[in-house]
């Protein structure tokens, strides 16, 4: 008994190291996403395309669809871009912009240069829809499934790897889901 | 006493430079009353700004602490309480935001541990120190055969 004692430091010791050593590879950048698992918050914006034309919160139920947070001044944002207008060509979700403070002549000319990857673009000129999504800079993703409940967020930009690691197979889950809803 | 006056002087300079060299950007955000102000103020700076990490939402430069400096500007001046505001935050932003977390069950380690370690060290200094008070005073025994042993070596030594 007395020599179990005398090991009650090394235990501790022992508890202290694992936890630091696990700390060490954390990303302390990454923060856990509060809106996952919620709705895509309530919103009545211009299209970015058609001034005339609102879109509503309401528009992004019925599929799977990937949200996508860009602006002409974000670098990063023109580093992805390639990526996302080659996804649209494969068909596999719509994927709605949030043109996301910025200029609407100067981001149409932009998407009529680099290729347009974006079923629609909601035009998000001072921000709010972003700051009801918490978002914190540009570029941002959200996987939206079929009820308009947003089930994952990404921050960074889209590349290949990410793709079909973390967001493909999640894509590929919650299309099937929504296939179960259609026919049940 | 006058060198003393002319060191106190030149501390009073120092310090007034020094806070006017701490730039924070500013704001032309006109509030309804000192009152709201001031809890606007003590808001902002109780909250993290979650681009850049390590300031609050009045020391940050960047446009999101920016905007939602004047969100919780507006909403203070709309009248709503400080938890309302709060809320509205780590709805968005997530508990990160707040540099004082909730008292929650997974945050209970952090408001509890530091007591905790400290009530521990306590006790278990307690319990060497008693130790030692009556284990000290008791005298080292030794049984007959060892004294016998004892007594023989002494009485070679003294020979």
């Amino acid at each position: 008994m007395k020599k179990l004692v005398l090991f009650i430091p090394l235990v501790i010791f022992l508890g202290m190291g694992v936890f630091l050593y696990k700390g060490l590879f954390l990303n302390p950048q990454k923060l856990d996403s509060a809106l996952e698992g919620k709705p895509i918050p309530a919103f009545q914006l211009e299209r970015l395309e058609t001034p005339s034309e609102m879109i509503t919160n309401e528009q992004l139920k019925g599929k799977v669809s990937l949200l996508n947070v860009w602006a002409t001044w974000c670098p990063s944002c023109k580093y992805e871009h390639p990526f996302l207008v080659m996804l649209k060509r494969q068909n596999i979700l719509p994927i709605y912009g949030i043109n996301y403070r910025d200029e609407r002549i100067p981001a149409l000319e932009e998407l009529k240069r680099q290729g347009d990857p974006y079923h629609t673009n909601i035009f998000d000129k001072d921000g709010r829809l972003g700051l009801d999504l918490g978002v914190y800079g540009a570029p941002e993703s959200f996987i939206v499934d079929h009820k308009g409940i947003i089930r994952f967020r990404y921050a960074g930009p889209i590349d290949q790897r990410v793709w079909s690691e973390t967001l493909y197979p999640m894509i590929q889950q919650l299309q099937a889901e929504a296939a179960k809803d259609g026919a049940a | 006493m006058r060198t003393l006056t002319k060191i106190i002087g030149g501390l009073v300079l120092l310090l007034s430079m020094a806070t006017a060299a701490m730039a924070t950007p500013v704001d032309t955000y006109e509030f309804k009353s000192p009152e709201n102000q001031k809890r606007g103020l003590s808001l902002a700076h109780e909250l993290r700004c979650p681009q850049c990490q390590n300031q609050n939402l009045i020391d940050s430069n960047s446009p999101v602490a920016r905007d939602l400096r004047l969100e919780v500007y507006k909403m203070v001046d709309e009248g709503k309480g400080d938890d309302e505001i709060i809320e509205f935050m780590t709805s968005r932003y997530g508990e990160f935001v707040l540099y004082k977390p909730k008292m929650e069950t997974k945050t209970y380690i952090l408001w509890l541990g530091p007591v905790g370690l400290l009530l521990l060290g306590l006790v278990i200094g307690f319990i060497f120190i008693r130790k030692q008070r009556i284990g000290g005073s008791t005298e080292a025994e030794i049984s007959a055969e060892d004294q016998k042993a004892l007594d023989a070596l002494l009485k070679r030594d003294n020979k």
